[in-house]
């Protein structure tokens, strides 16, 4: 009965701050490191994965009194990988360039343990309308730490966002920050923060 | 919270040797960081020692250099300084200028850094090695990699060009003449150079690092002086020149000889000032041999067999991050304790 006392607002608003699947879970990092070289990437890659993770939410979600639970990890991963084609297929077709760019790690979508923890955690116990909000708020607080990590890691690194040169002319790039140091350096330096504001955040 | 209620609580009695002790000393609980124990080192008077031994090296650096190093060496101090400042200051921590640590850690990165390097890097690398180097992990006495290492690491993986563009010694001329390092030389064009401007200083290179006898002179006073764990530089240059002159003997066309290796490159600076930072190297006598021979073998190496001339930055902060297990597994045995156990 706990349930209901989350209210459909809060079923939305938690994954964006307060269960972040970044942030606070730690789920989805290989696709987070891999491929934030950029605001445009972080924000591709978290768009495909908030599409994936509300369709397929859905789905799980309606299926959920027919899935056997025996076979259930199994038929998740059907269902994801499903629409995880969709979105890859859907790139290829109208953003090439950004397809190319993020070239394996939009099939590995299927693999993110932040949507099939969705699935296993929240869309096979619960309605389709909390399932959405749930999926929705996920994939969002998803896009917004990568849209954030991508344009930290542009900005130092090339100094662009979104490739609009925003640092001065005779700032010089700091390639460790488009380099694997650097998204571990930064995603690092965000989680502490995050922490850090959510500890000024209790003192009050 | 218990504990410390209790001890409010409880009332001292007369014969109580807390009480006691508060009479003799109004302080009886000094709290400071490593090192510890009552002894007449202190960190504000082992970092003046380190400072100190450092001066040959660095006056010579200005002097061949020209005035751009020093400037950048006090822009990397003074940065230092002021981040260190600035994160206590947010973080609320005591207010304390500096314990010294800080100036150390900016006038060894600079030493680290080619003479010609931008005023912006300085800074940027002293921020990158005071911040991330020291106070996220808890400021001193907590950090796992040597901070000034750490700071050149990013600088290095930054601007890998500028790293590796060498001015030769001008001698304060107007013109500066670009030219390689001696390992450069060695690994890219085999090129061998002869050991006495090794020693003297007279080649290209970072600001300190160039002479050996300087860096020498201000090492032995810390080792006499007893700043500085012996062991380390020892096993760390010892095994340089072991396994240096092993691969000599097997081919001396091909690789240098050892006397080379040990003059050259900054091994001299960071076998002295770099490996021996009390906080980054292991605490017991053979952990500090584990750690300078697993120093050593790295260099050689990426001397001989890696694609970079010059490894001395990361066979430190390689074994940096061996330090904790070694601590872990050398310790010496307890006084009376049981054969089997």
């Amino acid at each position: 009965m706990s349930k209901k006392k989350v209210t459909l607002i809060q079923e939305f608003l938690k994954g964006i701050w307060k269960e972040n699947p970044i942030l606070i879970s730690l789920l989805g990092l290989c696709p987070t490191l891999a491929v934030t070289v950029s605001a445009e990437n972080g924000l591709a890659m978290g768009l495909a994965a908030t599409f994936v993770v509300i369709s397929s939410s859905i789905i799980v979600s309606m299926l959920r009194k027919i899935i056997p639970s025996e076979v259930r990890i199994a038929s998740f991963i059907v269902i994801i990988a499903t629409f995880v084609t969709i979105a890859d297929r859907f790139l290829a077709a109208y953003f090439p360039d950004i397809s190319s760019s993020l070239g394996p790690f939009i099939p590995l979508i299927i693999v993110n343990c932040m949507i099939l923890g969705r699935q296993e955690a929240f869309a096979s116990k619960n309605g389709i309308g909390r399932s959405f909000l749930d999926a929705f708020g996920v994939g969002l607080g998803f896009t917004l730490v990568l849209v954030l990590l991508g344009t930290i890691r542009e900005l130092f690194g090339s100094g662009t966002i979104f490739g609009i040169q925003v640092m001065w002319d005779s700032f010089h790039p700091w390639a460790v920050m488009i380099l694997p140091p650097g998204a571990f350096l930064a995603l690092g330096l965000m989680i502490g923060a995050s922490n850090w504001l959510n500890e000024l955040g209790e003192k009050k | 919270m218990e504990e410390k209620s209790k001890i409010e609580t409880a009332k001292p009695k007369k014969k109580d040797p807390r009480a006691m002790l508060q009479k003799l000393n109004r302080k009886p609980f000094l709290l400071k960081s490593s090192p510890h124990l009552q002894s007449e080192y202190s960190i504000e008077k082992i970092m003046r020692g380190v400072i100190l031994a450092l001066l040959p090296t660095t006056i010579f650096g200005v002097i061949i250099f020209g005035w751009h190093a020093l400037f950048m060496i006090l822009v990397g101090i003074f940065t230092c300084v002021l981040t260190e400042l600035l994160f206590n200051l947010i973080s609320g921590k005591k207010f304390k200028l500096t314990d010294g640590t800080s100036v150390i850690t900016g006038l060894l990165l600079v030493l680290t850094l080619p003479p010609s390097f931008p005023i912006s890097g300085v800074i940027l690398g002293s921020v990158v090695a005071i911040f991330l180097g020291k106070m996220i992990f808890g400021g001193l006495g907590y950090n796992v990699f040597n901070p000034a290492l750490l700071g050149r690491a990013f600088l290095q993986a930054s601007y890998p060009v500028k790293m590796t563009t060498w001015i030769l010694p001008n001698y304060a001329e107007a013109d500066a003449i670009t030219g390689a390092t001696p390992l450069g030389l060695l690994k890219f064009e085999n090129i061998f150079t002869s050991i006495k401007p090794l020693i003297l200083g007279n080649i290209g290179g970072t600001i300190g690092e160039t002479s050996a006898i300087l860096i020498l002179l201000g090492g032995i006073f810390l080792l006499v002086k007893k700043y500085a764990d012996w062991r380390i530089p020892l096993s760390y240059i010892g095994t340089v020149f072991i396994l240096g002159g092993i691969f000599w003997l097997i081919d001396p066309t091909q690789y240098p000889n050892p006397i080379f290796h040990v003059f050259a490159g900054g091994l001299m600076l960071g076998a002295f000032f770099m490996a021996t930072d009390m906080v980054t190297s292991p605490v017991t006598n053979k952990g500090s041999w584990i750690f300078g021979i697993g120093a050593g073998i790295v260099l050689i190496t990426i001397r001989l067999f890696g694609g970079l001339p010059e490894g001395v930055m990361y066979s430190i902060l390689f074994m940096n991050g061996f330090v904790p297990l070694i601590n872990r597994y050398t310790q010496p045995k307890t006084f009376g304790r049981l054969k089997n156990e």
